[in-house]
């Protein structure tokens, strides 16, 4: 019955995508994004440009997890805020480069993605968005407890430094463009790893598991190198924000953190390469232009978190797309 | 007689919390053949199909695939040993291209399937392997949409595309003709009957009347243990499948 109703293959061909064109309108929608980066802190300032980077970073890290691999976790603020706490550290205490306190906050965070990852997807769906949620409360606590991350101060004062020992990013303008380079660096590996054989097969276990089993392959492995990637990408964008406000506090590993990336990640549009920039774009914006007004922040979050889920269930950037890919068939 | 069989279930079993779906199956396939496995019902065909490809571990019995023991091995690596399933439910990616799904099925070999640093470009000399078969299923004008898009009967060719890429020695299809029109039916017959040519063909159906020109031989499950085996001709007359199984007289046209 179904098949009879179905278009028949000559008609169905005309419907078919024409990559060309979708490439070169993607290329001129970079070349403006860049553009603007690039133009934004003559515009803006500059320290909310960085943050929006940050976020939008961290909003990537965490849909290459959701959006590509089906996998809900509820405790990325631990990666975030861990890194952060790990690359001040090692920026104050220490005193290293701002470079190698940022790899080593990465590498913390790709290290507790690897011991979180691997106890969480041993179990699927709600649990293992409970048990990332439950380990990252233990890092919440850890955090509040142990001596070097200051407990409810934080760690501030955190000193920018030279990068690479000869340009010092105190200069507002060199902090931005270092900024802008972690941030293009970790969404270039993004949109590498989602379009690599490693993401392809990615796409495929988030589509059907139990097929991508029989077919050979040991899902639980993939999903485990997907976590330990987002993680340590969740810890660039960490690191980075440690650096950006000199400090690393309580805030970025809260659970709130946690659910405030969710939030940017759908509303921008979960497994669109943009939409989570897009989201973070958009929250972080409205933050601050409430904080100067007597709304509540989490009420109009969670109502534009309701609107979204109930109206535009692909995010802007998904349902932009799939408007396009409608127009393009009519 | 024993070397030509490829997978075997000796004494499977499987419970659930006290309840017996699958009690002391013993099964032997042999090279070569289309065997089927029916059943009303609840009969267990399923709950076999599961334990035979390691979706689900047996509470008794073994399983052995070319003479060796593979009940405590993985899903994933039973795949690679030759012994690839298809699920009940069409099971194709739907997001992918029709080219992607069989793509990914031919990519593991590469060696690449971590590398998520390379290029997707990499996966392009697969490009004609893939398209040889969709060829073989009449996918080819489908091939660069999505597997959403296909109609039902389709997508279950896409699946067996998907499932002959990986080259299986044996192939185990779930209930493959199950929810198709008669004109479906039909054409993925006589697509499994083509590319049973030098593989052997375990299925699982839940009416007799569908595997009867396919099959070599068909096993009849009831209430998780065999009732009868054997030809459709000798099966189809089977006083006891005729009673137990149909409740009526007459096999083949429920």
């Amino acid at each position: 019955m179904a098949a009879k109703s179905h278009a028949n293959p000559s008609q169905a061909t005309i419907a078919v995508r024409q990559p060309g064109q979708d490439n070169a309108s993607r290329l001129i929608l970079v070349g403006l994004g860049l553009a603007a980066a690039v133009a934004a802190p003559f515009v803006l300032y500059p320290v909310f440009v960085m943050k929006v980077l940050c976020f939008a970073l961290f909003a990537c890290a965490f849909n290459l997890l959701i959006g590509f691999a089906g996998l809900l976790s509820f405790g990325h603020a631990a990666f975030f805020g861990g890194a952060a706490y790990i690359t001040a550290h090692a920026a104050k205490v220490w005193g290293l480069s701002p470079e190698i306190s940022i790899l080593l906050g990465t590498a913390f965070a790709g290290l507790l993605g690897l011991a979180v990852g691997a106890l969480a997807i041993r179990r699927q769906g709600i649990y293992f968005a409970m048990i990332t949620l439950a380990l990252s409360q233990m890092v919440f606590f850890m955090a509040l407890q142990l001596k070097f991350t200051g407990g409810e101060d934080g760690i501030q004062g955190v000193p920018r430094g030279h990068l690479f020992g000869a340009i010092d990013l105190n200069d507002p303008l060199a902090m931005y463009y270092f900024v802008l380079a972690v941030f293009l660096i970790g969404f270039a590996l993004i949109w590498r790893t989602v379009h690599s054989p490693f993401g392809q097969v990615l796409k495929a276990i988030r589509e059907n598991e139990p097929r991508a089993i029989s077919l050979g392959y040991r899902t639980e492995r993939y999903k485990l190198l997907a976590f330990v990637l987002s993680a340590s990408l969740a810890g660039l964008a960490g690191g980075t924000k440690s650096l950006v406000f000199q400090l690393a506090s309580l805030t970025d590993v809260t659970w709130q953190m946690s659910g405030e990336v969710v939030l940017m990640t759908l509303l921008g549009g979960m497994g669109t390469l943009f939409g989570p920039v897009v989201g973070a774009g958009i929250v972080v914006t409205l933050e601050s232009y409430l904080a100067g007004t007597n709304l509540p922040v989490p009420v109009v979050i969670g109502a534009i978190f309701v609107v979204c889920v109930l109206v535009f269930r692909r995010g802007i950037v998904g349902e932009l797309q799939a408007l396009m890919a409608r127009r393009r068939k009519a | 007689m024993s070397q030509d069989v490829i997978l075997e279930a000796r004494g499977l079993s499987k419970e659930f919390k006290g309840f017996i779906a699958v009690k002391e199956v013993n099964l032997q396939v042999r090279r070569g053949t289309i065997h089927a496995l029916i059943g009303p019902n609840g009969a267990g065909k399923s709950t076999v199909f599961n334990l035979l490809t390691k979706f689900l571990t047996p509470t008794r019995g073994q399983i052995l695939y070319k003479g060796r023991d593979i009940t405590a091995m993985r899903p994933a690596d039973v795949a690679l040993l030759g012994l690839v399933r298809s699920f009940q439910i069409s099971a194709v990616f739907p997001h992918l291209s029709v080219l992607e799904n069989v793509r990914v099925a031919l990519q593991r070999p590469l060696g690449t399937s971590f590398h998520f640093w390379k290029s997707e470009s990499s996966l392009a000399n697969l490009r004609d392997r893939a398209m040889e078969l969709i060829e073989a299923v009449n996918l080819t004008p489908w091939a660069h949409h999505t597997a959403a898009e296909l109609p039902y009967g389709r997508k279950r060719a896409l699946e067996i595309a998907t499932t002959l890429a990986l080259d299986p020695e044996v192939m185990l299809l779930d209930e493959p003709l199950a929810g198709m029109g008669h004109e479906d039916i039909e054409r993925t017959a006589a697509l499994i009957k083509r590319v049973s040519a030098d593989r052997t063909i375990l299925m699982v159906e839940h009416n007799l009347s569908v595997v009867a020109h396919l099959s070599d031989t068909i096993t009849v499950l009831r209430r998780g243990e065999i009732l009868a085996e054997g030809p459709y001709d000798v099966v189809s007359r089977n006083p006891q499948v005729m009673e137990a199984y149909m409740g009526t007289g007459e096999v083949g046209h429920a």
